[in-house]
C-alpha cells in the first residue's frame, strides 16, 4: 500500500453534481487592471550551502530572465558569507546582489528570511520574486508571499509571459496555465524545468541591507545530511532507481549501487523502498520526494506507481527492468527488459565495467 | 466549555477533500479542469496531521484538551471532517462554501485567511496552541497553507516534520524539538508553542477508523460557518486566474528489448551511456 488509508470508505463519495459545478466554475471569467504597463523587475533567492550556490536558483533564474526586465539576486547568510556573495556576483544575469549577513540568517530558517524578503521588495518595488521549488524556497516562499498579501505559483514549469505560467497539478497528470493578477508575482521554479544560468562571465554590482528584525522563535539545532560520493540525485545525468523488488538494503547496495556506479549515475528509490527501510528517504523519488530529470533514469524493480512516475516522467530516457510485464513502468519507459533483476543488474553492472 | 489550564492545549487540523490519490485523474475536454466526479478522499497529509494529533493526547493524556478539525469547502467537504472526527478529533469546524461561489478554486492564501478567522473565533471558547496539517495538498501540489497561516499569525513554523518531541509539558512557550525533512537529509529545529506543523510522509502510520468511532463521531460537535460569518466574503476570493488545464506530454513508452546486451547497446546508439 502506497499511502495508508482509512477503512472508512462509506464516509466518502463523488456527488454527480461536482462535474458541473466545477465546469461553471471554472468559466466564469473576470477582468483584471493589467500589470502588464509595469516593466518588469525581478529579485531571485540565492540558495547556498557550504559556499556553494544551489543548481535550483541558477535553474529559477533562467526562469526569472524569461519574463523580461532585471534581474538581481539577494544572498542571506552568517558573518562566513562574503565569499557565496562574490559568486553570486559572477552569475550571468544579475545586475545587483542585495546581501544580507545575522548569525539567524546562517540556517535557512523562515522566520527571520521572510520579513527581510518583504522589506527589500518593497524598498526596490520589485514585481517578480524567484526561487528554486526546493525544502529552502518551499518553506520560506509562501511565508514571505503571505506576508506581502501575494497568491504564490508554486513549482512552474514554463514561463508564457511575465504574468502567466504552467505548473504541474494533481502530481504531474495535469498542466494548469495561471494567470498572476497580484501585484508582486511570488514564484517557485521546478530545479529541472530549466537550464541552469551560468556562474561565469557575471558582474553584478554587490548592495548590503541591515537585517531585518524577527522575532527568534526558532533555532537551528543540527542537520544529519546523507553523505555521498555520487552525483546529486537532484541534477544528476544518469539516476538508477529501485524498488521493493530489491528486498532488503543489503540487496540495494549489492545490486543498485554497483550499477549506479559503473554509469557515474545518482541513486534513487521508490517510496516503497524507502518506506521498507532499504533505502535513506533523501533518495526518494516522486511526487512527495525530489523530482528528476535526467538524460538517463533507470528503474529498476519499480512498478511506476502514479507517485513515483509524478517524480522523474521528464526523464529524457526511461528505461525499466522488471520481471512482470504488465507493470506501468513499461507503459512509459523507452526501454523496458523483463527480466529478473537478480540476474540482469549484475550482467549488466559487468558489461558497462 | 471547560475553562483552559495553563499547561493545557488545544490543538486545530485543517484538513482537505481532495480527489483520492490512487485515481487517474482526467482533464476536462474543456481544458478549464480536471474531472471532480471521482472518488474523494481526505488528502493524505493530512490523515498523518490528525493521527499525529490524536498521538499527542494518547501520550500527554490531559494535556491535550481539544482537537479540532476544520475544513473549509462544498457540503461533501463533511465528509472527511467526520472522518477526523472517527480518527479521534474532539469536534469539527466547517467553513461552506457553495462550489462556484468564488468564480474559482480556494488558493492556500484564501485558505489560510479562513484558518486565521476560524482560530480567532475558537479562541473565544478556547485558545488554539498548536496547528498540525499537511506539507501539500495532492491536487493543487502548492505546499504553502501551513507557511502562511504561520505568517498571518506571526507564529514560528516546522514544516515537512518527521518527529515532533516536546521538551517538557505541553503549555504556552514551551519548547519543542522537530526534525525536518530537507535536501539531502534531516534538518532539526528547536522551536516554541505556539507553532504551524506541517506534516511530511514518514511522521507516523495513519490509523484506520473503526465502525464503533464512525458511528461515535455522528455525535461529536460539528459547527459550520459561512465566509460572512468570518467577515471574509472578499478576501478568501481566488487571485490567480486558470488559463487552462491541460494533459501532460505523453511519452511513447512500451518498446521492450529482448536481453541485457540489447539494453546496453539501445543506450549506447541513443548517446545515454
Amino acid at each position: 500500500m502506497i499511502l495508508p488509508r482509512l477503512a472508512a470508505s462509506s464516509l466518502r463519495g463523488a456527488s454527480p453534481l461536482t462535474r458541473a459545478a466545477t465546469a461553471a466554475a471554472s468559466s466564469s471569467s473576470r477582468t483584471f487592471a493589467t500589470s502588464a504597463a509595469r516593466l518588469a523587475n525581478s529579485l531571485l533567492f540565492l540558495e547556498h550551502k557550504n559556499g556553494t550556490i544551489n543548481p535550483a536558483s541558477l535553474v529559477a533564474l533562467t526562469a526569472a530572465s524569461k519574463v523580461g526586465g532585471d534581474v538581481d539576486g539577494i544572498v542571506l547568510g552568517g558573518d562566513d558569507v562574503d565569499g557565496v556573495v562574490d559568486k553570486a556576483t559572477k552569475i550571468s544575469g544579475l545586475k545587483k546582489v542585495h546581501f544580507s549577513k545575522a548569525k539567524n540568517y546562517a540556517d535557512n530558517l523562515a522566520e527571520p528570511a521572510a520579513p527581510l524578503l518583504k522589506s527589500i521588495v518593497e524598498s526596490n518595488n520589485y514585481t517578480h520574486v524567484f526561487a528554486g521549488h526546493t525544502a529552502v524556497g518551499r518553506d520560506i516562499f509562501p511565508r514571505f508571499s503571505a506576508l506581502i498579501d501575494s497568491s504564490q505559483v508554486s513549482d512552474i514549469i514554463a514561463v508564457d509571459s511575465e504574468d502567466t505560467f504552467q505548473r504541474p497539478i494533481y502530481a504531474g497528470n495535469a498542466i494548469l496555465t495561471v494567470k498572476s493578477n497580484d501585484k508582486v508575482k511570488v514564484v517557485t521554479v521546478r530545479g529541472t524545468a530549466f537550464d541552469k544560468a551560468s556562474e561565469e562571465g557575471g558582474s553584478a554590482e554587490k548592495a548590503e541591507v541591515k537585517p531585518a528584525d524577527a522575532p527568534l522563535e526558532t533555532e537551528f539545532v543540527e542537520e544529519k545530511l546523507n553523505v555521498s560520493s555520487r552525483p546529486d540525485l537532484a541534477t544528476a545525468s544518469r539516476v538508477v532507481s529501485g524498488g521493493r523488488a530489491l528486498k532488503s538494503g543489503e540487496n540495494f547496495e549489492k545490486y543498485i549501487e554497483p550499477l549506479a556506479d559503473a554509469l557515474n549515475a545518482a541513486v534513487g528509490a521508490s517510496r516503497a523502498a524507502v518506506d521498507a527501510g532499504y533505502a535513506d528517504n533523501a533518495l526518494q523519488v516522486g511526487q512527495t520526494g525530489k523530482i528528476v530529470a535526467p538524460e538517463l533514469y533507470l528503474a529498476i524493480g519499480i512498478s511506476g506507481a502514479i507517485q513515483h512516475l509524478a517524480g522523474m516522467k521528464d526523464s529524457k530516457t526511461i528505461a525499466a527492468i522488471n520481471k512482470d510485464p504488465d507493470a506501468p513502468i513499461f507503459q512509459i519507459a523507452d526501454l523496458g527488459l523483463v527480466a529478473d533483476l537478480y540476474d540482469a543488474v549484475p550482467e549488466m553492472t559487468q558489461k558497462l565495467k | 466549555m471547560r475553562p483552559s489550564l495553563v499547561n493545557q492545549l488545544r490543538v486545530l487540523v485543517p484538513v482537505k477533500r481532495t480527489i483520492d490519490y490512487a485515481v487517474k485523474i482526467r482533464v476536462n475536454s474543456d481544458g478549464k479542469g480536471v474531472d471532480t466526479n471521482v472518488k474523494h478522499a481526505m488528502n493524505p497529509f493530512d490523515e498523518i496531521a490528525v493521527e499525529e494529533a490524536v498521538r499527542l493526547r494518547e501520550k500527554h493524556k490531559d494535556a491535550i484538551t481539544k482537537i479540532t478539525a476544520v475544513s473549509a469547502g462544498p457540503a461533501k467537504t463533511a465528509d472527511v471532517l467526520r472522518t477526523a472526527l472517527a480518527m479521534g478529533a474532539d469536534d469539527a469546524i466547517h467553513v461552506e462554501i457553495a462550489d462556484n461561489s468564488l468564480g474559482g478554486p480556494l488558493e492556500p492564501l484564501g485558505v489560510s485567511k479562513i484558518l486565521q478567522a476560524v482560530i480567532a473565533k475558537a479562541n473565544e471558547e478556547e485558545e488554539v496552541g498548536l496547528v498540525i496539517m499537511g506539507k501539500q495538498a495532492i491536487d493543487d501540489d502548492a505546499s504553502q497553507t501551513g507557511q502562511m497561516l504561520a505568517a498571518m499569525l506571526g507564529w514560528p513554523q516546522a514544516t515537512f516534520a518527521s518527529k515532533l518531541e516536546f521538551l517538557g509539558k505541553l503549555e504556552k512557550g514551551q519548547e519543542v524539538k522537530v526534525t525536518r525533512e530537507v535536501d539531502g537529509g534531516l534538518g532539526v529545529v528547536k522551536t516554541k508553542l505556539p507553532f504551524v506543523m506541517t506534516t511530511d510522509l514518514r511522521l507516523n502510520e495513519p490509523r484506520y477508523a473503526s465502525l464503533p468511532n464512525i458511528m461515535k463521531a455522528k455525535k461529536k460537535p460539528f459547527k459550520k460557518y459561512t465566509l460572512g460569518d468570518l467577515g471574509l466574503e472578499d478576501a478568501a476570493k481566488p487571485r490567480l486566474e486558470t488559463v487552462n488545464v491541460k494533459e501532460p506530454p505523453k511519452r511513447q513508452g512500451g518498446a521492450k528489448v529482448e536481453s541485457v546486451d540489447e539494453l546496453i547497446s539501445k543506450l549506447k546508439e541513443a548517446g545515454r551511456i
